[in-house]
């Protein structure tokens, strides 16, 4: 295989870690929802933890989004 | 690399404005430099003359550098408590340094300097080095507690020592990471989606028409990296006021 191709297919390959980020992040919110609708009072003291996890859930996404962006521009 | 005529990286490119060199080190004042300029000059010129009325009603101006100072002390308060405030000037220059400079990120034609991992991984060694010193400073070896979750079994010990110094070590890599590759995605993404416009423009024909929709997709993504760009500033100060805390009470 040559390498061209090889690096376009594992920058593919590296975004598929994305979705796990998709799914935690869609988790988070619902649940912050979920929460806040039965509790709107307390909804907004939460908010600052709702933020930290989503940076958390977020950054392993965007790890392997610079997974891909290494393999299609650096190597 | 992507089809057509662009590089969405091009614009992440270092310059050298003055060439220098020190004791066989590149310093060059470079087009990254100047933005921090730009930026520590932005904010101190914005904080200095809106504060120089010092008036009892706010204005405008007044209120908005208040409004960014209360953001930033509630922020303290809530993680930290009364005793952090001391930490205030450290949290509120790293807040506001990053957050300008992420903004002038999205000036059209302007160079983010958070987009580079050698700015953010030198911020983040900055915080844990303050960490460190100050956990150290306050606790002397008993900061080592951080390491020791209490009420586990001495067993169990053995497992989890060695998990509690990879997290720690791990901190600054994801601090780091997190703001760089952040802004770096969010303009590349940007620049995509800006070269589908202009290709689709080009192609012709019914194409031309079709190059709404990314163009759209384009204002919608701008807005989104507005806020990630608040966002990230905000999650720095957040996540560097949490590893203080570590700092302050390390027992778990």
């Amino acid at each position: 295989m040559e390498a061209e191709a090889a690096k376009l297919i594992g920058a593919g390959i590296a975004c598929i870690g994305m979705g796990g980020a998709g799914v935690g992040l869609g988790i988070l919110f619902g649940n912050y929802v979920a929460g806040a609708l039965r509790n709107p009072s307390a909804a907004p003291g939460q908010f600052v933890n709702l933020l930290i996890g989503v940076a958390f859930t977020e950054s392993l996404g965007i790890f392997s989004l610079l997974i891909a962006l290494i393999l299609l521009y650096a190597v | 690399m992507a089809s057509g005529n662009f590089d969405p990286i091009h614009q992440f490119e270092i310059q050298k404005i003055f060439p220098m060199e020190f004791m066989g080190y590149d310093i060059s004042f470079t087009n990254s430099s100047l933005f921090m300029v730009i930026a520590v000059g932005l904010i101190s010129a914005f904080l200095v003359l809106s504060m120089r009325g010092r008036a009892l009603v706010p204005g405008r101006w007044q209120s908005t550098a208040e409004l960014m100072y209360e953001f930033v002390a509630n922020l303290l308060r809530n993680i930290l408590g009364e005793e952090g405030m001391k930490f205030f000037p450290f949290i509120f220059t790293l807040f506001t340094f990053i957050l300008f400079l992420n903004f002038l990120g999205m000036v059209p034609g302007a160079f983010t300097v958070t987009s580079h991992v050698v700015i953010t991984a030198t911020l983040s060694l900055l915080v844990m080095a303050i960490v460190i010193g100050y956990g150290f400073y306050k606790n002397g070896l008993g900061f080592l507690k951080l390491f020791v979750p209490s009420g586990v079994p001495i067993a169990m010990l053995v497992i989890l020592v060695p998990i509690e110094v990879i997290s720690f070590l791990a901190r600054p890599v994801s601090l780091s990471i997190r703001l760089f590759a952040n802004m770096l995605a969010g303009h590349i993404t940007l620049k995509v989606f800006a070269g589908f416009v202009i290709n689709l423009f080009l192609a012709g024909g019914a194409l031309s028409f079709l190059s709404v929709g990314p163009l759209f997709l384009g204002v919608a993504l701008t807005a989104m990296e507005f806020l990630v760009a608040f966002l990230q500033a905000f999650i720095f100060a957040t996540l560097a006021c949490i590893y203080l805390n570590d700092a302050m009470h390390p027992s778990h």
